[in-house]
């Protein structure tokens, strides 16, 4: 029992994440509406990003990725010890990951809005309905 | 179909949680994420490219390549919404009924289609689908929005020093383009900042990054090694390396921006252009 509860108390930010990427997952899968698809695609992206920011973090006091009384030009003489800032590169890759995140929220929008204007409609079911009867009958 | 979901969901979160076991604890200093070429660069990027922002450093000097093609795919997708959902001309379902409001008076005109349009700065024209004058909102905004640019300028330019850079500035800049749009109207919006200067801003973004690079390459340095800078920006190699930092910060805000904006007018209007939200 007290294994499990170290277990837990280590790695409580992991299944944080794990509980709202699933949430992203069940609402891509099961959701019929593909605006709220894409809902449940950015909450799956979110989980990764938090993911990612969260394996940046150092216990023991560590700061943000700037180094303090940095400031000045040229060369600095301060040396910066790894341990006392965290680390920056997660921070790096989710920065532009954030960015593209909302950029490719935009095309998936307009690809919706292309879906509405061909069948008047979001649902899935309904727009695999129209399809069928465009077709005849096949799928 | 939603059992199957919630299965395949839950069974996919079990075999993620006997994943974590294998997983560093929270806070690990010692986690292999925090242990190779990170501290390499905590330890040295102030002394060779003298930002003491490492993400900074990190984004746009030692990752450059990666954040070149990072602001490249938020060019195309701002491009792909635009193939996608642009139509140029008239709405033929929705003739073009044309409605002017009176400036002075507030009185509203409503031109039929072949009516003759009134040419005097005193009518506006305003949307189909009417909003009322709200005082409050597009005083509010009017007042704000110039400070929102000026915080957005701040961040990229001071992005060496503090959180901030080209990203979070260009998007705060579009922030404040959209916002105008909402409060406004989109039309006003358009007049301000175009289509054609946002497609053109969102190229020139991307160009200016990958011509820094490029003049590396002129100077006969490697690809985006800003270091080759030196003799153009009349500095020591340390401090090119921090001015062409600044440069791709710029191209980057430039690109973001523009980008936000462009999605924003395609998708407001849904291509149209005429009315949006």
């Amino acid at each position: 029992m007290s294994e499990f509860i170290d277990f837990f108390v280590g790695k409580y930010n992991y299944w944080a994440f794990i509980l709202l990427m699933m949430i992203g997952l069940y609402a891509m899968i099961a959701k019929k509406n593909l605006a709220k698809k894409i809902i449940g695609m950015n909450i799956f992206q979110t989980a990764i990003i938090l993911f990612y920011i969260s394996t940046a973090a150092k216990g023991g006091g560590a700061s943000i990725p700037i180094i303090a009384h940095g400031h000045g030009h040229g060369l600095s003489e301060h040396g910066a010890r790894a341990a006392d800032y965290i680390n920056p590169l997660p921070h790096v890759l989710m920065l532009t990951a954030i960015v593209v995140s909302v950029a490719t929220l935009g095309v998936a929008l307009t690809l919706a809005v292309k879906v509405y204007h061909q069948y008047g409609t979001l649902e899935e079911d309904e727009i695999a309905d129209r399809i069928r009867a465009q077709t005849g009958g096949e799928p | 179909m939603k059992l199957v979901a919630l299965a395949s969901a839950l069974l996919c979160g079990t075999i993620l949680l006997f994943g974590t076991a294998e997983f560093p604890d929270f806070g690990d200093p010692d986690s292999p994420a925090a242990s190779h070429v990170s501290p390499r660069y905590i330890e040295e990027a102030m002394a060779e490219t003298s930002a003491p922002n490492i993400v900074t450093a990190v984004l746009a000097d030692y990752r450059g390549f990666d954040t070149l093609f990072e602001t490249a795919v938020v060019f195309s997708a701002a491009m792909a919404c635009f193939f996608l959902l642009r139509i140029f001309g008239e709405d033929e379902r929705r003739p073009s009924e044309k409605l002017y409001r009176h400036l002075p008076t507030g009185i509203t005109l409503r031109i039929d289609p072949g009516g003759k349009v009134p040419d005097s700065p005193e009518f506006e024209r305003i949307d189909g689908i009417w909003i009322p004058h709200d005082v409050i909102v597009k005083t509010t905004t009017r007042l704000i929005i110039p400070f929102i640019q000026l915080f957005g300028l701040y961040v990229i330019a001071h992005g060496h020093h503090s959180p901030g850079g080209g990203f979070q500035g260009g998007v705060i800049l579009g922030a404040s383009v959209i916002l105008y749009a909402i409060s406004q109207n989109l039309r006003q919006a358009l007049g301000r900042m175009g289509e054609a200067v946002s497609a053109v801003f969102c190229a020139a973004g991307v160009f200016i990054y990958a011509g820094a690079g490029a003049l590396c390459l002129l100077m006969g340095a490697n690809f985006l090694d800003y270091s080759g800078l030196a003799p153009l920006f009349g500095v020591d190699a340390i401090q090119a390396r921090s001015l062409g930092i600044l440069v791709v910060e710029i191209g980057v805000g430039l690109a973001v921006m523009s980008a936000m904006v462009w999605i924003y007018y395609n998708l407001a209007s849904m291509g149209r252009h005429q009315e949006g939200l």
